[in-house]
């Protein structure tokens, strides 16, 4: 790769966009507070920070989804005024939202073309000059988009790259992309990361959100750190390292490394033989699986995802039906349980969506607190629910989990990303589980958040829990594992200590070479 | 607190805001005094205790009504059955009524008034049952299932329980029937409003203690606002399903303790005329809420009755208009059928 073309802070090129000053107060919350920020000319510019740090709001102040309480914006040093999304598009910047604003029913042609539809004869959708032009931006960018597919047939990824060529069919020449690894796979960060570069090389400018620091080094020029509202740095890539971007992140030093002895396995807790399970679309997704979990050891799964590991968390959790096999659980046969007689039995869960299963978003976070064994006394006798036990337990745990704001009535969607995962996590745990199947516990959670989870899990299996984690981050099950199983097409492609394993034969096994 | 309040009766108020004010432009526009006309309107539905008793009278059955469909909405689910539910469980109300005259009072009433719950409750059940099994969506099957509770009551009252000459059967049993509440107020004499009203207030607060307080309550608002989610926290959807309409249907059925015991004293086929979709009108305005749905009842109500009042000088129809009005605002202000679009979408999806 080429080397960062720019100079440390005293740079003689002129910044595309500089905003000074800016600040922005949400009712109590001071999500700005007096932020200096600037991105140069063809750079890819990261800005990272905790969940909470200010990073989207600065950033949706420079599209015009925000008006700032104070400071203004400069592009090319002419101070400028964003009132709304179409000026900023008018201006040449465009973002790319972490949830995308696409209409799935559509064609790529015709979301790409939404309310910038280009008309032949004064107002005849010129379809044909659109398809061009796409294919024209896809092939320069290395975009792969089909003009003609239906956004809803298309993949996480896919669906990226078609808001990519939006904004750029829309003549973006500064691109927001707000956290876009969030949603996927390790393969199309990757390959998100070399439209990224191409764009680049086209003269592209690129502000890019995340929490991720090893993406950061991987990709970014320089780097600008928010803390609280305020940036607590700004650094060229070349001269920091993760560990420094970390500690500027949480404003302490913090141990990326898990720290954990060794593992005193016990018996056997969870033991899955020949078990086959349908997926969503009907077909079969677990072909013939077998695996066990001992207590007080971490088995966790490596794999690409979408190769049976919903389906496996599912089967375990008693939320889908196998086909043919048997789950076991202490021995005892689980495989028809409901959900409920299998969660009695003392399994916790820790959704790999926790929008979708993981919590109620329009509960309170005491009511969330006890999604799972509301049914059980002390929160519920033969028919009332105890309220005064409810409210107790989410004050216990919101203190010992360190969740803000700890206040029990709030509803849980209006919690932070983070602190809505570990709301997912310290419930799970609370219920001092024998069997802990994680999936993706630190999907889209910050890095103190993380480093949290962590512990919690390690101190889990010291207890003697038996801990099944799946994860799509590979470093993820390499940091906390005992042992590892490759999962390929719904089968255990082969299982290995944690302490053997590497990186290259681990990958092999997870696009089943091996 | 206080800014949850405001956000949950902030739609309803601009909703009656706007339909007074549209609708006194209807009036200005056929050449009457809008302050003239709302004026009498408010005389004559609360002005004095004929009118309060009538408003009460046209609000009991709204009351039952409107709790069904919002402890259907709670769990999230549609009921558009509770015009069937009301004609199964009247239906019901009057058969016990009159076939164990032998009985006394103080266990016909209330066998009489768990006749009308447990019709209602079958003919919500049925949906609930072929949603649970099937994954059939219950806006379809409770339609339909109107249609069908229509033309059986229809069929029994004209052919096997009738009186020759009429549309109704015969009268239920004297100590079935309950005392109207100008037996004990004077005041509201020549008013049908008779105890049930009391009966809707209580089963208000009945609704309100069961969603808030019980564990049962807890499951069906968790399947309400995230199916999966509650799913996975161990709530069985196709028992919650079938439980939520089964309730629901049998609120819908003691509308048949107003009419049947309390007022006509016989079931008369066709009496309801649309009491039940009412009741996803009084829900709406509510928000779902059993407090919200008695205080809507009682708008609704007055509306209804108000109409006859002020037909002296305007068209009834005009508060059907100021009705309609109300209920868009409402509609545009919560996004009701983008929720219903999703679900009739999804569909299935999450049973079976």
């Amino acid at each position: 790769m080429f080397p960062p073309h720019d100079a440390p802070s005293i740079s003689p090129s002129v910044p595309c966009v500089r905003m000074e000053g800016i600040s922005k107060r949400f009712a109590l919350v001071k999500a700005n507070d007096c932020v200096d920020f600037s991105v140069h000319a063809g750079e890819i510019h990261a800005l990272v920070g905790e969940n909470g740090a200010g990073k989207s709001t600065l950033m949706r102040i420079l599209y015009g989804m925000y008006r700032a309480d104070s400071g203004r914006i400069l592009i090319k040093e002419k101070p400028i005024e964003i009132r709304s999304p179409a000026g900023a598009i008018s201006l040449g910047i465009g973002m790319v939202h972490q949830h995308f604003m696409l209409i799935p029913p559509l064609s790529v042609a015709e979301n790409v073309v939404l309310g910038s539809e280009p008309v032949s004869a004064g107002f005849v959708l010129d379809r044909k000059g659109a398809r061009e032009r796409i294919t024209e931006l896809s092939q320069k960018f290395g975009l792969a988009v089909e003009p003609d597919a239906l956004v809803e047939r298309l993949s996480v990824g896919a669906q990226q790259r078609v808001e990519i060529v939006k904004i750029l069919f829309r003549g973006a020449e500064l691109l927001i992309l707000d956290e876009p690894t969030a949603v996927l796979t390790p393969q199309e960060t990757e390959a998100l990361f070399a439209v990224l570069r191409k764009l680049k090389e086209q003269g592209k400018t690129i502000i890019f959100i995340t929490h991720k620091l090893s993406e950061v080094m991987e990709v970014s020029d320089r780097v600008t750190v928010m803390r609280r509202g305020k940036v607590v740095g700004v650094l060229n890539t070349r001269e920091t390292s993760t560990e420094e971007l970390a500690t500027l992140m949480v404003g302490r030093k913090v141990l990326l490394e898990v720290e954990k002895g060794p593992a005193a396995a016990g018996k056997v807790v969870l033991e899955l033989s020949n078990v086959f399970a349908l997926g969503a679309s009907k077909v079969h997704k677990l072909n013939g699986i077998s695996l066990s979990v001992s207590s007080g050891e971490i088995l966790g799964i490596a794999g690409v995802e979408g190769n049976g590991q919903t389906e496996l968390v599912e089967v375990i959790t008693g939320l889908r039906k196998p086909t043919s096999g048997v789950v076991r659980l202490l021995d005892r046969d689980i495989t028809s349980l409901s959900p409920r007689e299998i969660l009695k039995l003392g399994v916790g869960h820790i959704p790999e969506d926790r929008q979708k299963r993981g919590m109620i978003s329009g509960f309170s976070v005491a009511e969330n607190l006890i999604l799972g064994s509301h049914f059980n006394p002390p929160y519920a006798g033969r028919l009332w629910l105890e309220r005064q036990s409810v409210l107790e337990n989410a004050r216990n745990v919101l203190d010992r989990f360190d969740i803000r704001p700890q206040a029990p009535q709030l509803p849980a969607g209006s919690l932070s990303g983070g602190n809505q995962q570990k709301l997912v996590v310290a419930r799970e745990l609370s219920r001092n589980p024998v069997l802990l199947v994680a999936s993706q516990p630190t999907r889209g959670v910050d890095i103190g958040a993380i480093e949290f989870i962590h512990r919690s899990l390690i101190k889990q299996r010291d207890r003697g829990c038996a801990i099944l984690l799946v994860s799509a981050d590979l470093s993820e099950i390499l940091s906390l594992s005992d042992r590892i199983a490759v999962i390929y097409a719904g089968r255990i492609a082969g299982t290995i200590d944690a302490g053997k394993a590497d990186e290259k034969e681990l990958g092999m096994m997870m696009t089943g070479v091996l | 607190m206080a800014r949850k309040l405001i956000g949950a009766i902030a739609v309803p108020i601009i909703a009656i805001a706007a339909s007074v004010a549209a609708g006194a432009v209807f009036i200005a526009a056929i050449g009457q005094s809008p302050a003239l006309v709302y004026g009498m309107l408010l005389k004559g539905t609360f002005g004095n205790f004929y009118g309060v008793g009538q408003v009460l009278f046209k609000a009991t059955p709204l009351i039952f009504t409107g709790l069904a469909v919002a402890l259907a909405f709670k769990a999230g689910l549609f009921n558009i059955g509770a015009e069937g539910q009301l004609y199964i469980g009247a239906f019901a109300v009057a058969w016990v009524g009159f076939s164990f005259p032998s009985l006394p009072g103080f266990a016909l009433v209330p066998l009489c008034i768990l006749a009308g719950a447990a019709g209602g409750a079958l003919w919500g059940a049925i949906p609930g049952y072929l949603k649970a099994k099937f994954g059939a969506h219950e806006v379809i099957n409770t339609i339909m299932l109107n249609f069908i509770a229509m033309a059986l009551t229809g069929y029994l009252v004209t052919y096997v329980y009738f009186v020759p000459e009429t549309v109704h059967t015969q009268r239920i049993a004297t100590q079935a029937q309950i005392p109207r509440l100008e037996q004990f107020w004077p005041a509201f004499r020549g008013s049908p409003v008779n105890v049930s009203f009391f009966l809707a207030l209580g089963i208000a607060v009945a609704v309100y203690l069961f969603l808030q307080k019980t564990k049962f309550g807890f499951e069906l608002r968790a399947m309400g606002l995230n199916p999966s989610a509650a799913e996975y926290g161990g709530i069985g959807l196709g028992s919650g399903v079938i439980t939520a309409m089964t309730l629901s249907g049998a609120l819908s059925g003691l509308v048949g303790v107003d009419f049947v015991m309390g007022y006509k004293h016989y079931y008369e086929g066709g009496f309801s005329s649309g009491i039940g979709f009412m009741g996803i009108a009084v829900a709406l305005l509510g928000r779902n809420h059993p407090l919200g749905v008695v205080l809507a009842a009682l708008l609704f109500g007055a509306l209804s009755y108000g109409g006859l009042v002020i037909n002296a000088i305007v068209p009834k129809e005009l508060v059907d208009i100021l009705q309609a009005i109300v209920i868009l605002v409402v509609i545009a202000g919560t996004n009701v059928f983008g929720k219903l679009a999703l679900s009739l979408r999804r569909g299935s999806q999450w049973i079976g």
